[in-house]
């Protein structure tokens, strides 16, 4: 039998207890023990993006990273952009209205990478989107409706303040 | 594509790291921000024993800002020092480098010191360790040694580092000079991948715009980043003309021996090590007129 090791990671606001191995990576956690699988995973190499998920705040692969690691931290998914009622978050919305995903794989990646943008960065240029996402491989939309999905959600937030 | 299995611990000081590298150095592996080691275990090109985990350790994340050194703590984040205003202004040559680092959530992950322990030839840090000639503290549960980018690299993924050893801290030299620049530049085949070639330069000019100091390098050209303190040292003197440049970054390209692969044939990439190099001497001497 391999080792196991106690962690305990916020996920998504709850605080979530389990005994992994070492070598079981984040994403697999997320997905295969908490069914969790919003979040995607493509290359497990770190090449795509679709795994991204929040850190501490910050976007990170999650297939670089082993669960035993996130002991202790704070881990958000594309389950927890959701609103407190279920709805959709603005940004989700409006991935929706600009046509910012066709197939859908990328979009979790592409959601946490530009949610953490507009985290810290409410009205950001062209330029800083793409920046953004440029980890995030999508094989369908050509990204100009990503770009436009963030920029109208953008708008939206700044609005609605 | 899962990493065979190993054992974890997560060291809480630099003493502990030293530890577990005194008890089992050769099976032992750290991992830092793990963004080119966790994808070479999930490929098995890999398989560690034990992992230790330095990624708690607050002691090895720091960038501090001394007269003639700026220090960065081998487990700071890429995407800390490149935030860093004061150190752009003191080494502005590594937050250009670093924007040639992969993308935001690697570079939220990776570190600085492991970009240079992991040591891959076309890596950006390295090269502009390499430049610079960064001094990198390594630390053993026998005591502590530093180690000049110029000795640092051996080969690909192969640094001087024993067994028992851990990367620290990095020094990256200060240049006083008033008027000083620096430029960094890369082709690859999309942003964020490694470098097909990369170059990097750093120039001071005197009041005259003379140069009285140079420095110049190039990664993806040969087993290590390479730099050309002896080529550099011929441009002391020259107001930096095309002629001066393109003498030297000629014989660096000469001095070159890269692979050739299907992105790039060994001719193709010498002829970008020339022009890169010469693009860069430009621009760094550019960013020093200006001052
Ligand atoms: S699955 Fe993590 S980057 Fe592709
Ligand atoms: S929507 Fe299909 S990969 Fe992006």
């Amino acid at each position: 039998m391999e080792k196991l090791y106690p962690i305990t990671v916020e996920v998504n606001g709850k605080q979530r207890a389990a005994q992994v191995p070492a070598r079981l990576s984040l994403v697999d956690w997320l997905r295969d023990e908490l069914r969790l699988t919003g979040t995607h995973v493509g290359c497990e190499h770190g090449i795509c993006g679709a795994c991204s998920i929040m850190l501490d705040g910050d976007p990170v692969r999650s297939c670089l990273m082993f669960a035993v690691q996130a002991d202790g931290h704070r881990v958000t998914t594309v389950e927890g952009l959701l609103q407190a009622d279920g709805k959709l978050s603005v940004l989700q919305d409006s991935f929706c209205e600009a046509h910012g995903l066709q197939c859908g794989y990328c979009t979790p990646g592409m959601l946490i990478s530009s949610q953490a943008l507009l985290d810290k960065t409410p009205n950001p240029s062209e330029e800083q989107i793409r920046d953004a996402i440029g980890g995030n491989l999508c094989r369908c939309t050509g990204y100009k409706q990503i770009v436009d999905a963030v920029k109208l959600a953008a708008q939206r937030l700044a609005a609605k303040k | 594509m899962k990493s065979a299995a190993f054992e974890y611990a997560r060291a809480s000081s630099i003493a502990e790291v030293c530890d577990w590298l005194r008890k089992g150095g050769d099976e032992t592996k750290l991992i830092a921000g793990g963004q080119s080691l966790v994808p070479m275990m999930a490929m098995r090109l890999t398989r560690p024993a034990r992992l230790v985990d330095i990624n708690e350790i607050a002691a090895l994340k720091f960038v501090a800002l001394e007269k003639d050194y700026a220090r960065i703590g081998a487990c700071t984040r890429q995407c800390v020092v490149a935030a860093d205003n004061a150190l752009a202004k003191q080494v502005p040559l590594i937050r250009q480098a670093l924007s040639w680092v992969g993308h935001s959530q690697t570079r939220n992950r990776g570190t600085v010191g492991g970009s240079l322990v992991h040591a891959d030839p076309a890596a950006e840090l390295p090269l502009a360790a390499q430049v610079l000639d960064a001094q990198l503290l390594l630390r053993s549960h026998a005591g502590s040694r530093i180690v000049g980018a110029a000795e640092f690299f051996e080969g690909p993924l192969a640094t001087v580092t024993r067994a028992d050893e851990c990367l620290e801290e990095i020094r990256w030299p200060v240049w006083t000079e008033k008027r000083s620049g620096s430029a960094f530049t890369e082709v690859s085949r999309r942003h964020g991948d490694f470098a097909l070639v990369a170059a990097a330069a750093q120039i001071a000019l005197d009041a005259d715009g003379r140069c009285t100091r140079a420095a110049f390098g190039l990664a993806g050209g040969g087993s290590i980043p390479m730099a050309f303190p002896a080529l550099a040292a011929q441009l002391v003197g020259s107001t930096l003309d095309d002629d001066a440049i393109n003498s030297v970054t000629h014989d660096a390209a000469t001095a070159l021996d890269p692979g050739g692969d299907l992105h790039a044939s060994p001719g193709y990439r010498k002829q970008l090590a020339a022009v890169l190099a010469a693009r860069m001497l430009r621009a760094a001497r550019d960013e020093a007129l200006k001052q």
